[in-house]
């Protein structure tokens, strides 16, 4: 009974209790939020996470310049089948060529220039819907917060892959139907995520002393929340840029997403089953949907390390784990 | 005293969960006059806090009625207040948590002045308020974190004064600020508000400031207020068996090693007692 | 011989400031030395240095002497210098030294009891535990021991409390657990970090009361941490004031509270409802207001500076 008075001020206080909440729920990621959880197996980069996010941004930025010039630095029309087929690398090209005849460097090069756009379309998509679903349920509660929360619950008990697979191949195979498939399973995510953030911010002093003052609800969550919760979900958007191609070339490698003769990564590593002699045709896109997603993943990762504020404790305090 | 009260409750519940229900207020009134510091004191639990902040609708009450100016207060709820209810303003205990981390300081103390001209009151200049808080007045475009614990505090008091309130309550607004300048800063609390006309309650443990600052006392133990009155009234001549050991047991800095009493566990059971003539007590 | 601990120029770093500049202290045997000063002002450190327990990024230079009465079985680590029954010193002590003193020697309290007391096991196993373990008693004899320890703490119903957990008892109940808890194995130097600063005033009387009968009785030295000038006034011998990691003044309790020679002490004072310097709210308002404009980076004790020192004593506990 005369336990809880605290005269010393905690540090901590002032750092909003939200967004511990989301994250700490496993909400982070899409992905990792199917029926049976499965975690993302978390990068401890530690100290090097800093400069591996630089790393990962100057991949990202190189691989985005690769997609703007593509129609500069590619050799060939990627769709051109006018090459010897199966033609190894070096011989004549620098990756090779397919079981078509088309130079593999020139169609890595083109398929930046659709997976990267999309999957950034996919995750900034996300992000609004989630956001101002998450904000006004977190915000309003009561019957618009059942409501939303219900229908992420209905995404959320299927494995997100699985479903994603199921609406693609509902609305027809095409690479905007793939956009939207993976929209629909992903959004929840980022509604969860903005929701408790929303709902640690809500009760706070000073979102309390702005209602005070005569604050609209729109005013509080423009003004005093929205500024607030930004960090944790642009980390969250980061993480999933990678998620996102991962997700829209799977789709394409299943046949759901990109058809022939696009040039994207997931489809070119499909077309490489047929001819697995031919590793070139396979390894090459494999490796650019890898160096992209690890790239994303540095910088969300940095990111996160730079706004989580127990990590800034840990530089300022010096405590070593 | 009715003439210029600004602020009335009568009769507040404040429980929470159910079954059973923790009652932390349990039926308490008071009135607060224009210009007036009334204190709330009481230990950890007693019920201060959840009064405080039912008082000014943040908490739901499960009874009784505060009204400011005549007016019915409300919970504070999705719909925003009304130019009237900003007249009501309050100060928390916790400084680093009562102010925008992401907004300069200039535009927060600007939304108290926003709030006082939507009322059709004067307006000021954010500056000139961090000037009368002890603050650099060119230190408006500055952000919270670059201030202390005590000055972030004065900067939320000057936000809450902007709005030129006419009642100001403040929920411990100092026992979070270091040991020197805690006595500086709720003096200047009552200086601001006295000068401003508004009614204050301020809510503290520290018996030693409120003393110094407070018009009338109100203590407060298990969710009842057991004496209240004129501050030296209580002081020379507790009533009530809680206010005297609460009084008996505080520390004196004379430097004479005096042992401050400590309440037998047995004087406990009387704390509960109601005392009718411990309430309402005057010097006359 | 008098001094039960003696700090001597003790700095206390980070790798980049110092938190505790060169302090001198000595706690004379038998007497409650308060250890006064504002958040950041090092005072915490202070305490933490003397048992080794300094987070990792903090280094630790200079002297903290224990006096070694009972130095059977305690390795004297370079004990030169010492006074005639000799002493260890506790800055750079192996941890095998260090082991000897924590809890056996030297005891802790904090403002906090919960962080000393294990929230799932009964308050009689966590004493009995205690003294089986350091002083290798019997199951019976532990249990005994633990009975009086409670007793000695003025816990009601000792007997009963063995047998509950410390979520039943209030706040000033428990801080009597801790205490005895850090009295099991008769240390002859307890530390005390606000260990009433988290009480209500009629609890917090009680517990300065056991702490003044603890002293009294013989034995036990006091290290009291606190920024609570009122209780230095009621329970304290002497009392040293730091700020930002220096000594301001050390003087005899009542010296300090009537005749402060130090600018920084009477500030204090004046800023203290009841002490013979205080000043009125009048006064204390016109200096807020007029004496302090600009005061954020100008490093006054109120600059943002202490606010971040917080940071460090705060992570630390």
């Amino acid at each position: 009974m005369t336990d809880a008075r605290t005269t010393r001020p905690d540090p901590r206080d002032g750092a909003p209790a939200g967004p511990r909440d989301g994250v700490g729920a496993g909400m982070l990621d899409p992905v990792s939020t199917a029926g049976p959880r499965w975690r993302r197996p978390r990068l401890r980069l530690g100290r090097w996470s800093a400069p591996l996010g630089l790393f990962g941004a100057a991949v990202g930025v190189l691989w985005i310049l690769v997609a703007v010039l593509a129609p500069v630095i590619a050799p060939h029309d990627p769709l051109a089948q006018d090459l010897p087929i199966l033609q190894a690398p070096g011989e004549g090209t620098l990756m090779g060529t397919d079981a078509l005849g088309r130079d593999v460097f020139s169609r890595v090069i083109w398929g930046a220039r659709v997976t990267i756009p999309l999957a950034l379309l996919l995750v900034v998509m996300s992000v609004l819907i989630g956001a101002v679903v998450g904000a006004i349920a977190g915000f309003f509660g009561r019957a618009v917060d059942e409501v939303a929360m219900r229908v992420t619950d209905l995404v959320m008990a299927f494995p997100t892959v699985i479903l994603a697979m199921v609406i693609a191949a509902a609305l027809g195979a095409s690479l905007l139907n793939a956009v939207l498939a993976a929209l629909i399973v992903s959004w929840p995510a980022y509604a969860r995520l903005t929701r408790g953030l929303v709902l640690g911010l809500r009760s706070s002093n000073y979102v309390v002393s702005g209602q005070l003052l005569g604050f609209s609800p729109l005013r509080s969550l423009g003004r005093d929340i929205a500024p607030n919760i930004v960090g944790p979900v642009l980390v969250l958007a980061s993480l999933d840029i990678g998620t996102a191609i991962l997700l829209l070339s799977g789709l394409s490698f299943l046949g759901l997403g990109a058809k022939p003769p696009t040039a994207e990564w997931g489809s070119m590593v499909s077309d490489a089953i047929q001819n697995f002699d031919a590793w070139w045709i396979g390894v090459f896109p494999g490796l650019a949907i890898l160096t992209v997603v690890i790239a994303f993943n540095f910088v969300g990762d940095a990111l996160r390390d730079a706004l989580d504020p127990k990590s800034q404790t840990i530089r300022g305090g010096g405590t070593t784990l | 005293m009715s003439a210029g009260t600004v602020l009335e409750a009568e009769g507040i519940v404040v429980e929470y969960g159910r079954r059973p229900p923790l009652r932390a207020v349990d039926g308490v009134g008071f009135r607060v006059a224009a210009g007036e510091v009334v204190a709330l004191v009481g230990e950890s639990g007693c019920g201060k806090s959840s009064l405080a902040r039912a008082v000014v609708g943040i908490e739901k009450r499960r009874a009784g009625d505060v009204r400011l100016n005549g007016a019915d207060v409300p919970t504070l709820g999705l719909r925003r207040r009304s130019p009237v209810m900003t007249g009501m303003q309050m100060v928390f205990q916790d400084p680093n948590s009562s102010l925008n981390p992401r907004r300069r300081i200039g535009e927060q103390i600007g939304d108290g002045v926003r709030a006082a001209l939507a009322r059709g009151d004067e307006g000021s200049d954010p500056a000139d308020w961090l000037r009368r808080v002890g603050l650099d007045p060119a230190m408006v475009t500055r952000f919270p974190h670059e201030f202390s614990g005590g000055q972030k505090q004065r900067i939320a008091i000057a936000r809450a004064l902007a709005a030129r309130p006419r009642m100001l309550v403040a929920d411990e607004p100092i026992s979070a600020l270091d040991a020197s300048t805690q006595t500086s800063v709720a003096a200047l609390m009552r200086s601001l508000s006295v000068e401003a006309g508004a009614g204050m309650l301020f809510i503290s443990h520290d018996l030693s400031v409120v003393r110094r600052i407070a018009d009338r006392v109100l203590v407060m133990y298990r969710g009842r207020v057991v004496e209240s009155g004129d501050t030296e009234t209580v002081w020379q001549n507790p009533l009530h068996p809680y206010t005297r050991a609460l009084l008996a047991a505080i520390p004196l800095p004379d430097g004479l090693g005096r042992l401050p009493l400590a309440p037998a566990e047995a004087d406990r059971a009387a704390w509960l007692d109601d005392l009718p003539e411990a309430l309402e007590r005057t010097s006359a | 011989m008098t001094d039960a601990l003696t700090i001597s120029e003790l700095r206390i770093r980070t790798r980049s400031h110092p938190i505790v500049d060169g302090i001198d202290l000595a706690l004379r045997r038998g007497g409650i030395h308060g250890l006064a000063g504002e958040s950041g002002s090092g005072k915490t450190m202070t305490a933490l240095a003397v048992l080794g327990l300094l987070p990792g990024s903090m280094t630790a230079s200079g002297s903290i002497r224990l006096a070694d009465d009972t130095s059977a079985g305690v390795t004297t680590g370079g004990s030169a210098g010492g006074s005639a029954g000799g002493s260890i010193e506790l800055v750079g002590a192996s941890r095998q030294v260090l082991g000897a003193v924590r809890g056996r020697r030297v005891a802790m309290v904090f403002q906090d009891p919960s962080t000393s007391l294990h929230p799932q096991l009964t308050v009689g196993r966590q004493l009995t535990d205690h003294l089986r373990h350091h002083l290798g008693l019997g199951k019976a004899a532990a249990r005994s021991k633990a009975e009086a320890l409670l007793e000695r703490v003025r816990v009601p119903d000792a007997r009963a409390s063995l047998a509950r957990y410390p979520h039943q008892f209030s706040g000033g109940q428990r801080q009597r657990i801790a205490i005895a808890v850090a009295l099991a194995c008769d240390p002859s130097v307890l530390l005390a970090d606000e260990p009433t600063t988290a009480l209500d005033v009629t609890v917090q009387a009680g517990v300065l009361q056991l702490l003044r009968e603890l002293v009294d009785d013989g034995g036990l030295s006091i290290l009291l941490v606190t920024h609570d000038l009122g209780v230095m006034s009621a329970v304290a011998d002497e009392v040293t004031v730091m700020r930002q990691g220096l000594v301001v003044e050390s003087a005899p309790r009542e010296q300090l509270f009537t005749a402060p020679q130090d600018a920084y002490t009477r500030s204090l004072l004046a800023a203290l409802p009841g002490s013979s310097f205080e000043e009125s709210p009048e006064e204390l308002v016109e200096e807020l207001v007029e004496g302090r404009e600009g005061a954020a980076g100008s490093g006054g004790s109120d600059a943002p500076v202490a606010a971040s020192d917080h940071d460090v004593e705060g992570g630390a506990r």
